[in-house]
């Protein structure tokens, strides 16, 4: 055990996987990078780094750097995947689903549904997301809900250092396609991480905080504003919950509806855009299954419905702030009903 | 025109056609009976194509086809009771009903999917192949695709991935003129064949109604491709003697000329490959009705298989999303 950070974990756990099964495999833009370049060859290990060393370690037969065609690559890892390899596909950031996302969606995940059970597909895309770092609309963007939409696929929040080692082992030895969405902001953060390999199960919730008086679901990055709020309001005597579901397929309701069924009041923290997201669909499972222990409306902390910003100061306003997800907590445990 | 492979090859290669043939006119009638929901493309007019790739390649090779699959699917040795309970959406069909003309597929006999979507094979091809080449195999994978999709980007971007890579993936065009109901020559400046020089492999156009031409035009490419020479791309100019699907015969389209459709059928792979057997002495007078005959009875028996698979149970319905079936929630709708 030691202080490691969210980027080491990653790539400790790539590391982990490459070393005990000979089936894994990874592939994206500049993973290594430098690819027959007159200079250094592993030159960067993509825009966070996470990935150097691999080459080096497992050489360029596993560790492949591909042209600048999402399409291609993601959809022969699904290929590849669907042939018995365990490929790790690198899409640089999820913005760039765009130019890629049938292979995705109508391919990788509908394999195993569509040809009747007789096909496996054990791929893996990680992917960056979410704002904070003057990126712009074009690489800011949570676009996990639309994932989540899709039967076949796994969607996974890694929401610190430690969740993400063991999430993305458990994902590399998942025998469906999941995407792995790592947060840009959080690749310094530090914790303890293990050493050794160890895996989380998808679909079971994580409880950050534990306290009676209100519960906040929360995701990725927003588990840590959500676990600050937390620990600001124990100070003044309010317990507060905080779920992080850990994936939003599958999702892990029945951690959500007991906490709710014991606090009676629920504030949602996602940093996806508002329409169609995790809050409302987390808002609605608790109207349909819980309506009768709300104490207080649900409350819903996401971005305005428009792209990221670019100006450091109406990006700062976009994201959720840990004083939004306050004052919600604060708003639930006013309301009368 | 001499019949340059063995005895028993070229019977094999009528065999297929005509069994591809039947099929798919056996899934016209079962559409007018209503017998077979939804959408059908049948590939007559181009059973040369897919027979003659599909006997170049070994069992253990891979392919991936279209939406036009079905031709592919007999070729590579699919089972056409098993294909035909898919169509009528049956528990005994290749996918257990949940998949349909379009999606047919066979894991263990290399047919990695019929897809709806134009191109898409190309790509799984590429990865297929990767992993046969990782593996230190001297597999090979070939992907179907019509001539509307060399102007999707997917081609272009798995013929320089293949290219680059050096995979072991064979590209095969079946060039039948038209996307749907556009003609290739309105929307493409090139022979498509040489867009193979872009991605630097070997491209050739081949005559698509001669099942031998396209037979020995993949041959060079397995071999080339087994060898770790990389890929080729093989377009095979032919016909589909009718619509782009079932439905198309009562619309009363009128984009292709009669003149061009007799033209065509006048080329008909089949029975130009039964005279060649015959003007070459390898078939006698009574063989090819031998054949036809066989390939009738194994038609009918597996359209009575098909008929007698029992319907999918709806409480499956929730099966094969996943590794394993979540319960819970998201599973309402199916209560």
């Amino acid at each position: 055990m030691s202080r490691k950070t969210y980027r080491q974990a990653v790539s400790e756990a790539l590391r982990h996987e490459m070393r005990r099964d000979l089936r894994v495999v990874i592939m994206g833009e500049d993973v290594s990078g430098g690819l027959g370049a007159p200079g250094e060859q592993d030159a960067w290990g993509g825009p966070q780094g996470v990935t150097k060393g691999l080459m080096p370690e497992f050489g360029r037969g596993r560790v492949l750097d591909t042209p600048i065609s999402e399409s291609a690559f993601i959809g022969a890892a699904a290929g590849a995947a669907a042939t018995g390899l365990r490929p790790v596909a690198e899409l640089m950031f999820v913005d760039f689903m765009g130019v890629c996302f049938d292979q995705i969606f109508n391919q990788a995940a509908k394999f195993r549904y569509m040809f009747g059970g007789r096909a496996v597909t054990p791929l893996v895309i990680r992917t960056q997301y979410g704002a904070g770092l003057r990126a712009a609309s074009q690489h800011s963007q949570s676009l996990y809900p639309i994932f989540t939409h899709i039967p076949g696929l796994k969607v996974v929040l890694p929401s610190s250092a430690y969740e993400a080692k063991g999430l993305l082992i458990q994902a590399i030895r998942d025998d469906d396609p999941v995407v792995f969405f790592e947060h840009k902001a959080l690749y310094d953060d530090e914790e303890e991480v293990p050493d050794e390999a160890y895996t989380i199960p998808f679909g079971e919730a994580n409880l950050t905080r534990e306290g009676s008086d209100a519960t906040i679901v929360a995701f990725g990055r927003m588990v840590k504003f959500a676990n600050q709020v937390a620990d600001s309001l124990e100070q003044d005597g309010i317990g507060c919950t905080v779920i992080d579901p850990r994936t939003t397929s599958p999702l892990d309701s029945d951690a959500i509806l007991d906490s709710v069924a014991e606090t009676g009041r629920l504030v949602v923290v996602d940093e996806a855009s508002p329409r169609c997201n995790m809050a409302t669909d987390i808002a609605a499972l608790v109207a349909e299954h819980a309506f009768g222990a709300l104490k207080a409306p649900v409350r819903m902390i996401t971005p305005p419905h428009t792209p990221v910003p670019f100006a450091p100061e109406l990006e700062d306003a976009y994201i959720p702030s840990p004083a939004r997800i306050e004052e919600a907590v604060r708003g639930v445990l006013a309301a009368k009903r | 025109m001499t019949i340059t492979v063995p005895k028993p090859l070229a019977e094999e290669m009528y065999r297929r056609m005509q069994l591809i043939r039947r099929f798919e006119e056996w899934v016209v009638k079962l559409v007018e009976s209503n017998e077979i929901a939804g959408v059908t493309h049948e590939s007559v007019g181009q059973e040369a194509v897919a027979v003659g790739v599909c006997l170049a390649l070994r069992d253990d090779d891979v392919i991936t086809s279209t939406h036009r699959g079905h031709g592919h699917i007999i070729a590579k040795g699919g089972n056409v009771a098993h294909m035909l309970a898919e169509l009528l959406g049956r528990e005994g069909g290749y996918n257990k009903g949940r998949g349909g003309s379009m999606h047919i597929a066979d894991m263990a006999l290399g047919i990695f999917g019929a897809n709806g979507i134009v191109t898409a094979g190309c790509p799984m091809a590429c990865g297929t192949a990767y992993a046969f080449k990782r593996r230190g195999q001297d597999r090979v994978a070939a992907s179907f695709f019509g001539d509307g999709g060399v102007n999707h980007g997917l081609f272009h971007e798995a013929l320089n991935l293949a290219a680059i890579w050096a995979l072991p993936v064979v590209f095969v065009c079946e060039n039948n003129g038209y996307a749907i109901t556009t003609p290739i020559a309105s929307v493409t400046k090139v022979e498509l064949y040489t867009r193979a020089a872009a991605y630097g492999m070997p491209g050739e156009a081949v005559d698509g109604m001669d099942v031998q031409a396209v037979y020995e035009a993949t041959r060079r490419a397995v071999e080339r491709a087994r060898a770790g020479a990389g890929p080729s791309l093989i377009e095979c100019r032919t016909y589909r003697f009718v619509g782009h699907y079932t439905a198309e015969r009562f619309m009363k389209l009128d984009y292709r000329s009669d003149e061009e459709i007799v033209a065509w059928r006048k080329r008909d792979a089949i029975p130009a490959w039964s005279k060649r057997l015959g003007e070459a002495g390898l078939w006698r007078a009574d063989d090819q009705r031998r054949c036809d005959a066989a390939v009738e009875r194994e038609l009918d028996q597996a359209v009575a298989i098909a008929r007698q698979s029992p319907w999918p149970s709806a409480d499956t319905a929730l099966d094969h999303v996943y590794a394993r079936t979540y319960p819970g929630l998201p599973a309402q709708g199916f209560e």
